[in-house]
């Protein structure tokens, strides 16, 4: 399985940066949502990969056999802040449209 | 006791912001104000004195960071007595003085609210018992000299000089920062009273001469002494209380006071005699010869100021504990007759309008009193007999004579003294004579006279304080100077004498020479000086301000311009290239170091199954990245496939509360992109066009393709090797056996989010809330390119149909389009509600909470908007969206703040199990209202976002209205 997630994580982070080096805004926020399903899954690697056994405590079981709930709780919280940058860029994008009437990043062809 | 001194350093603070708070036009109150608070501290400071006779030590500590050796200590003995008494006592008057002034134009409050803030910052910096502490009292007081500099904002000298004020000492400041960490790292505590002991210690120590010159650099700087004097003169573009109090009295003192306070440590070597005696011997000189020949009164001033600074410098350097004694008893006296001088100055260009000693003449004749103790004050200065400045200027005599280290320096020391004062009985006598002898004056804006009676008092009393000093020294300031030179130089303190009369001396000779010569020379001078341009012969090329423009400009300017033009781009694609390929290259050079080692550890057998299902992934990814350019829905469905599997990976991989989550944010990051979209350019792929890429884009292309390819396989790499190695030991053990106990909830990560780690959820979603508000204010603004102004090709085609049937009305199709789905979306809004409160409730125990039953609430409100149109929904349906988030952040910081009501830290949640009626027993931890915040910041800040942007499709037909009317008006 951590082979397989591995390769998951690289062709994301791949498809991702290959985005963020694209001209066009709209370019760099679909890269960086897909870097964010990568970093995300990256950090929730840290903890291991644990089956069957979430993070919930349930009478009888041991903690010990429970996956580590830290990198849980940390990409739950970037997962929400995520949202709230690509909303910001978004608008952000939109905006300097207006502006500048392009979308390449540099508000320049 | 030792507590008084924190209410001295701390009062003038509150002031400060009561005084900022109050309505400009709240004169009285702010003069009030700052007057009762020096009045305060006065009198507060002479309670204290007896416990700092006798080389006590009054001390008070309060801990703030002990690990680093930094605590609020403050201390005063005898010698920052007398510094607090000259800093609350100037304090009191020039408050008197600036209340007549200030014009009724100018914001008075703001003046006495900084003129505050400096009075607490020297204060703490005299009183500061932790060297740390003293660096950052002192930074302190050159930022409120900037601010008190630059007052008169609107004037472009005060700003400049307020720059260049500011830029010296901090300059100065920071090195100072330096000398003083080194020191504290040399002696093993930055205790004041630790340093001061370790004198021995300190001179014998390698480090010695950094430090030294570090600290001295601090002390030049602000103590304006050659070659950093240049900003003093530029600074007095400040209103007059400003220069009587900062430039005369307090903050250059601060210099002198620091040369001072590590005398005992210090002093004593050759370096400290060579480098202070030489920074002070030029400013002796340099600064009396500048000050004959200003043109402006305040530029007169200034330049004596930095002579008599030299002055005190040069006694510092010589090493002996009477030359001490000296530099003490002559700061106290300059700042008595320079304050006065200053306020005097003010007077005059209060009444006269004019501060050009060219214009100014035969005033005596007009305000006689103000003359009369302008007068005496300058006689003081220029050290004439009976008056303060003569007693210390006797004293340095004295001492110039003696010899301490055998070298020319102090061969010529004597000489150089006899000149300088001779300098400035030429100087005084031209403040004197110049401008209140001669004939009458005749191009005065204003028509002299005297002025308010409060106004002179200040300078009544200063006059009066020389006064009694210079006749009657051992009875007035006697006790007190002892008290200061017993505490600076414990038990080397020498006998000395503060009689006028010392029998005839060579010092008496010396200074009846520097007085005649003075005479003789002024009268020769005299009617060049009437007529002469600014700055003196031979030096006026040399400008400090010059060539410290020029260095600025160079610095900051010239080599910032080409260092950007040879290295840097403005174009964000190489940038972010660089620091990709710079992230890859430093990481690849690690794992080369360290060694690749995977597989550690038995892995998990490979599910068909989640293999399938990251092949699609990969395909997803892939394909989006491809489609972006040319085909944007595509690419953003295919986005949505690769968080849908992502989304499934965490089903997989036991973690049920981000899976939840991450699905729900998907449908809002879809529809929020989905919004966007039709702003955004049409851009239509052409054949032809595949067939123009020029071989450069192409390998453009190949270029950005290697190098996320190979931070794919980095990415990759990394974590493989960090999966296939066994955990070490980490908290997460903790929080998983405390979850129940302390945390009163099963669901851990829940708890970790609202309870342990609540603090960051509080910052997480005060971002949050910032970043909607953020969108918010974007948008309403917002002005769509104009080739995105017209409606969507589709609503077009919609409406013509409308249009072209008679029984239709405009819209009628968009509406039918979807009119089953809307149905169902209409009466799904409750439903979706309670799946939210479903997950809002069972988030402390079971997968869910306040985050994602936020983001479902806001989807069901959403979905209104997809279902029935903007127009219709916010016809019918007000959802306040800024009102949610304040209540929650509101709320979720009251939960915190309730804590404190129990005595526990902010934050702390309790628990207790409650029986409701047909629920049953659920458990109620305080946790869950904190996650009620978030569940309503959430709501909020998601349907802000959402619907702001929503509504600039209605917004747009009037922006299209506007835009056509100027089109129009174009042709016409």
């Amino acid at each position: 399985m951590e082979i397989v997630l591995s390769i998951g994580i690289g062709v994301l982070s791949a498809s991702g940066t290959w985005l963020l080096f694209r001209p066009r805004t709209y370019q760099v926020i679909i890269g960086l949502s897909l870097l964010s399903y990568a970093v995300n899954l990256f950090i929730f690697s840290m903890g291991r990969l644990t089956f069957n056994s979430p993070p919930v405590l349930r009478d009888g079981v041991s903690t010990q056999a429970l996956t580590d709930p830290v990198p849980q709780a940390l990409v739950l919280t970037a997962i929400v802040i995520g949202f709230a940058m690509t909303a910001l860029f978004l608008v952000v994008l939109l905006a300097a449209r207006g502006f500048t009437g392009t979308d390449h990043v540099d508000s320049r062809e | 006791m030792g507590n008084l001194l924190f209410a001295l350093v701390f009062l003038p603070f509150l002031s400060c912001l009561v005084a900022a708070l109050v309505p400009t036009s709240a004169r009285g109150f702010a003069t009030w104000l700052a007057g009762l608070t020096s009045l305060f501290a006065l009198a507060l400071t002479a309670g204290l004195y007896p416990s700092v006779t006798d080389g006590a030590i009054l001390r008070a500590e309060l801990g703030w960071l002990p690990d680093l050796g930094l605590n609020l200590t403050l201390r005063m003995d005898g010698f920052a007595w007398l510094f607090t008494v000259l800093i609350s006592a100037i304090g009191l008057l020039v408050v008197v003085y600036a209340r007549y002034y200030m014009s009724p134009e100018d914001p008075v409050p703001r003046f006495f609210s900084l003129f505050l803030a400096f009075m607490g910052s020297m204060l703490g910096l005299i009183l500061s018992g932790n060297i740390v502490l003293l660096a950052i009292f002192w930074e302190l007081t050159s930022i409120v000299s900037f601010l008190l500099i630059g007052y008169w904002h609107h004037n472009a000298a005060a700003r400049d000089g307020a720059r260049m004020a500011l830029i010296v000492t901090a300059t100065g400041g920071l090195c100072l920062l330096v000398g003083l960490l080194l020191l504290g790292h040399i002696v093993g505590s930055y205790d004041l009273d630790v340093v001061l002991a370790s004198g021995a210690k300190i001179r014998a120590h390698p480090l010695y001469l950094s430090v030294l010159l570090l600290i001295l650099m601090g002390a030049l700087t602000k103590s304006a002494q050659f070659p950093f004097h240049f900003w003093l003169p530029h600074a007095m573009a400040a209103p007059t209380p400003v220069s009587a109090y900062l430039h005369s009295a307090t903050m250059v003192k601060a210099g002198v006071f620091l040369l001072t306070r590590f005398w005992p440590v210090l002093a004593g070597t050759d370096a400290w005699f060579w480098v202070v005696g030489t920074a002070g011997l030029t400013t002796l000189l340099l600064g009396a010869y500048f000050a004959i020949f200003q043109q402006d009164l305040k530029g007169l001033l200034a330049y004596s100021t930095i002579s008599h600074l030299g002055l005190i410098t040069v006694l510092l350097s010589l090493g002996s504990p009477i030359a001490a004694v000296a530099a003490i008893f002559h700061t106290v006296n300059h700042a008595t007759f320079k304050a006065s001088l200053f306020m005097a100055a003010g007077i005059i260009d209060h009444e006269t309008g004019t501060r050009d000693l060219r214009r100014l003449t035969g005033l005596a004749r007009y305000m006689p009193i103000t003359a009369t103790l302008a007068m005496v004050a300058s006689a003081a200065m220029a050290g004439v007999p009976l008056l303060n400045g003569f007693l210390s200027k006797e004293m340095f005599f004295a001492e110039a004579i003696e010899t301490h280290v055998p070298s020319a320096l102090d061969t010529i020391t004597p000489y150089i003294a006899t000149l300088a004062s001779m300098f400035s009985v030429v100087y005084s006598l031209r403040f004197i004579h110049g401008v209140f002898f001669g004939p009458p004056p005749t191009d005065l804006p204003i028509k002299p006279h005297e002025p308010p009676h409060w106004m002179r008092a200040p300078v009544e009393f200063l006059v009066f304080v020389c006064l009694v000093i210079g006749i009657i020294p051992a009875w007035t300031i006697g006790p007190f100077l002892h008290t200061a030179v017993i505490s600076v130089l414990g038990a080397q303190t020498p006998v000395y004498s503060l009689a006028v009369w010392h029998g005839f001396n060579l010092p008496l000779l010396m200074s009846i020479i520097a007085l005649a010569g003075g005479i003789l020379l002024y009268v020769l001078m005299r009617n060049y000086l009437k007529s002469s341009i600014e700055g003196p012969p031979l030096l006026r090329e040399l400008q400090g301000k010059r060539i410290f423009e020029r260095v600025l400009v160079t610095i900051s300017w010239k080599w910032a311009r080409s260092l950007e033009k040879t290295i840097a781009t403005r174009r964000l694609q190489p940038q972010l290239r660089v620091l990709a390929g710079f992230s890859l290259a430093s990481a690849a050079v690690v794992l080369y170091l360290g060694g690749f080692r995977p597989a550690a550890m038995a892995l998990s057998d490979v599910d068909p199954a989640f293999a399938f299902l990251w092949l699609i992934g990969a395909a997803f990814a892939i394909a989006a990245a491809y489609q972006a350019k040319f085909h944007r829905l595509a690419s953003l469905v295919l986005l949505g496939g690769a968080g849908l599997v992502t989304c499934l990976s965490f089903v997989w991989m036991s973690a049920p509360d981000l899976a939840v989550t991450q699905l729900l944010v998907e449908i809002v990051t879809t529809v929020l992109i989905l919004l966007g979209l039709r702003w955004l350019p049409k851009r239509l792929q052409l054949v032809e066009d595949e067939e123009r890429l020029t071989f450069g884009v192409r390998m453009r292309r190949l270029r950005d393709l290697v190098l996320a390819v190979a931070i794919g396989i980095g990415m990759m790499l990394i974590s493989y090797s960090i999966m296939t190695r066994p955990v070490s030991e980490s908290i997460s053990s903790y929080f998983l056996d405390k979850a129940y106990s302390e945390g009163g909830g099963r669901n851990v990560v829940n708890v970790i989010l609202v309870d342990f780690r609540g603090f960051d959820t509080l910052g997480e979603i005060t971002v949050l809330c910032i970043v909607a508000l953020s969108v918010y204010a974007l948008l309403r603004r917002f002005r769509p390119a104009s080739d995105s102004l017209e409606l969507p090709q589709q609503q077009q085609v919609q409406n013509a149909f409308d249009d072209a049937q008679p029984e239709r009305n405009k819209g009628d199709t968009a509406t039918d389009y979807l009119a089953i789905p809307s149905v169902l979306m209409k009466w799904l809004f409750p439903i979706i509600g309670m799946l939210a409160a479903f997950l809002f409730f069972r988030g402390h125990d079971l997968p869910g909470g306040g985050f994602a039953a936020g983001i479902t609430m806001s989807i069901a409100f959403i979905l209104q908007y997809m279902a029935k149109g903007t127009r219709w929904v916010e016809e019918r349906l007000r959802i306040l969206p800024l009102r949610w988030m304040s209540v929650g952040l509101i709320f979720a910081s009251l939960t915190g703040a309730g804590a404190w009501a129990f005595g526990y830290p902010f934050l702390t949640s309790a628990f207790r199990y409650v029986d409701i009626p047909l629920i049953g027993t659920i458990p109620l931890a305080t946790a869950v209202l904190f996650d009620l915040g978030v569940f309503l910041l959430v709501v909020g800040a998601t349907v802000l976002i959402l619907i702001a942007l929503a509504h600039q499709s209605i917004r747009s037909p009037r922006a299209q209205a506007r835009a056509l009317k100027a089109k129009l008006k174009e042709v016409v």
